[in-house]
């Protein structure tokens, strides 16, 4: 009897706390999550340095609304279970923003459970369409949408190489599916038909058989929609049968890796991807500040830094942390000025100009075009 | 007809891997009447002592020497051998005389615990290596299309069928290949014959390591990307051309996985490409319906 009242007693305590917290002048509490472990445990890291110095520079502003900012970083292994029970954990901790997540398959998961709790969340990293299109008042994200890209890729292929024959290939998952119609739609409108539509099967490494229709078709260009192992060997088998195509892809083009196992075979592989907010006038400070640490806000430190100031930048204007109120605020005023130059949001949540542009393989790295 | 060609050589370099892992298969299902699921991550094995090798040699960067190669190949069969040796002591002969079921459940622990361990040991990136064997020869031209036969898709086709015939003599020519045959028949009867039972299944298994290793490290020259993943799939489809062969024949094993890389180029060839395993699944399905033993496989006689 004792027991059980003591842990009433101890529950209840725990309820009551955190709003107490968010009453009186204490910190708000902003969160991170992201894969912190697993296979893309790198982006995660770049979200955390981005989080942690985004928090730490506003603070040292004196924080938002003259309260500091306390950062809670969750680890979601890029696993939508773990992402969803990471939501709840921080719900529970009654967290004013979450910067996060990365894989659109934990986010879309994740954006219901925050959705429910009212926190506000913004991605920097989700691409997939649904996260915003399905998901509620709460959802926004500062990197571009696939279908944008697509029509980047899409555009770009119509201009550039309107005299060739293009192929489009895809894995059949929400992500490369997704990318590749886009792409598809967009280079038809412009008036560019493809040669050859299909799709393959992710997992496998014989893609030969593919490889050699796309010989008998004669195709000059391959556009990819799919992750980087796929198209780093579709590419690689290519040129051993001796077609010397072109490879387009997406942003899951963008890592080290790909060229690892293309090798010579990638040279000249193009791919869409944001433009790199590291040479941008308005990130000049803040980059200079990390690479003073000998930091190297690659990838998406920068995205997580534009993120959590955005938010800030809100909250101050609308006078407070609740997540309806900052949401609202987000949409219809702005543009919000952050590192990463001057962004608003739709009613959807998604930035308004895509900024999608093309980098180059070369020699083992890859650069803006 | 190049086009054609073309797509011929993919399917038979492509169903020569699997007739290489589906021999393992059909070999331990001869002898001890079971389906070692494990098979599949043997070879995984094989495909990673492979590249362990090359990149001691240091010749990971491009183009190897033929002595580099057989080094690679020769420590990929020894130290993969020891794997099978391993997985049949360790999670099979304990259990021999169980019921039937339990060797298969061992059998797919064996095979979630062979995965995981080389995912913790190395990583569960994907594997890459430089184009090891570059270059091929032209076959035909015609009309602007190149038919391309390369070094690799050629050295599969002789080691595969160099390996298999040295099989096949030391199963029906060596006093080894007689024991195997005579436990396949009849273990107990033949260990009542003075026949070490344990010892030729251990040999099998061992035999059949070594042959997924083979499979492996072609799989390493020709694909150059590995993955501890790569073992479910190769594994799958290996297993099914075993069963479409006529599962316990050896011949049946390499005429089914010639059909099912076959089946698999060509349906992606002239069809659509995301429907090839429902093709070469659906194939083996009805051959099982007409042939309930597979393509060579024999009707087992009911002993009285």
């Amino acid at each position: 009897m004792f027991t059980r009242r003591l842990m009433l007693g101890a529950a209840a305590s725990g309820l009551a706390l955190p709003a107490y917290a968010q009453n009186r002048g204490n910190p708000i509490r902003v969160a991170c999550a992201g894969p912190m472990t697993g296979s893309n445990a790198a982006a995660g890291d770049q979200m955390k340095i981005g989080a942690q110095q985004a928090v730490a520079d506003l603070n040292a502003r004196g924080g938002v609304l003259g309260r500091q900012l306390a950062l809670s970083i969750e680890d979601d292994a890029c696993d939508p279970r773990q992402a969803v029970s990471v939501a709840n954990k921080l719900a529970g901790q009654r967290v004013a923003m979450v910067a996060g997540h990365y894989c659109s398959g934990s986010s879309i998961p994740a954006s219901a459970v925050y959705r429910e709790e009212g926190v506000l969340q913004i991605s920097p990293a989700s691409t997939n369409p649904k996260y915003t299109d399905e998901g509620g008042w709460n959802t926004f994200r500062v990197c571009g949408r696939d279908d944008q890209q697509g029509q980047v890729a899409g555009a770009y292929i119509a201009r550039v190489f309107k005299e060739k024959r293009v192929a489009v290939l895809h894995d059949n998952s929400a992500y490369g599916k997704g990318l590749a119609d886009e792409t598809k739609k967009a280079m038809n409108a412009a008036g560019k038909q493809e040669s050859i539509y299909s799709a393959y099967t992710p997992g496998e490494r014989d893609y030969s058989a593919i490889v050699s229709r796309l010989k008998q078709e004669r195709v000059e260009v391959i556009y990819v929609g799919g992750y980087y192992t796929e198209a780093g060997l579709i590419i690689r088998q290519a040129k051993e049968q001796g077609l010397n195509a072109t490879l387009i892809g997406g942003d899951a083009l963008v890592t080290n890796e790909f060229w690892s196992i293309t090798g010579a075979a990638g040279e000249g592989s193009l791919m869409t991807f944001s433009s790199d907010p590291r040479k941008r006038a308005t990130a000049a400070s803040v980059v200079q500040g990390f690479r003073a640490r000998n930091v190297d806000p690659e990838g998406y430190v920068l995205y997580t830094y534009g993120a959590m100031q955005i938010w800030a930048a809100a909250a101050a204007k609308a006078q407070s942390v609740d997540a309806r109120k900052v949401a609202d605020t987000l949409k219809r005023q702005g543009p919000w000025n952050s590192v990463l130059g001057s962004t608003a949001f739709t009613p959807k949540g998604d930035v308004t100009v895509p900024d999608y542009v093309f980098y180059v393989w070369r020699n083992g790295t890859y650069a803006e075009m | 007809m190049a086009y054609a060609l073309q797509q011929l050589i993919n399917g038979v370099s492509l169903g020569m891997i699997y007739g290489l892992i589906a021999v393992g298969y059909t070999m331990v299902y001869g002898i001890i009447g079971m389906i070692n699921f494990a098979h599949g991550d043997v070879f995984m094995v094989g495909a990673f002592v492979s590249l362990i090798t090359v990149l001691l040699l240091g010749i990971g960067g491009g183009a190897a020497g033929p002595g580099a190669l057989l080094l690679v190949l020769l420590a990929a069969m020894a130290v993969t051998a020891l794997y099978g040796w391993t997985v049949e002591r360790v999670a099979y002969r304990p259990l021999r005389g169980s019921f039937r079921l339990a060797p298969l459940i061992s059998a797919i622990g064996m095979s979630i615990l062979l995965q995981n361990y080389v995912q913790v040991a190395q990583g569960a990136r994907v594997k890459p290596t430089g184009t090891l064997v570059p270059g091929g020869v032209t076959l035909m031209q015609s009309e602007g299309f190149n038919v391309q036969f390369s070094y690799v898709q050629m050295l599969i086709c002789v080691v595969t069928l160099g390996v298999l015939a040295g099989f096949t003599l030391l199963v029906t020519r060596t006093p080894l290949g007689r024991a195997m045959r005579a436990c396949e028949q009849d273990r107990k009867m033949a260990a009542l014959l003075g026949i070490d039972t344990d010892r030729i299944i251990s040999l099998t298994f061992v035999i059949g390591a070594a042959l997924a290793a083979v499979a492996g490290c072609m799989y390493l020259l020709r694909y150059g990307v590995i993955d501890f993943y790569i073992g479910f799939l190769a594994g799958v489809k290996a297993f099914t051309a075993a069963v479409l062969g006529g599962i316990g024949s050896l011949p049946g094993a390499v005429l089914g996985g010639l059909l099912i890389g076959l089946i698999e180029t060509f349906w992606s060839a002239y069809f659509s490409a995301q429907y090839k395993d429902v093709a070469a699944f659906s194939i083996l399905i009805l051959t099982l319906v007409f042939m309930p033993t597979g393509l060579l496989g024999r009707q087992e006689v009911e002993k009285v």
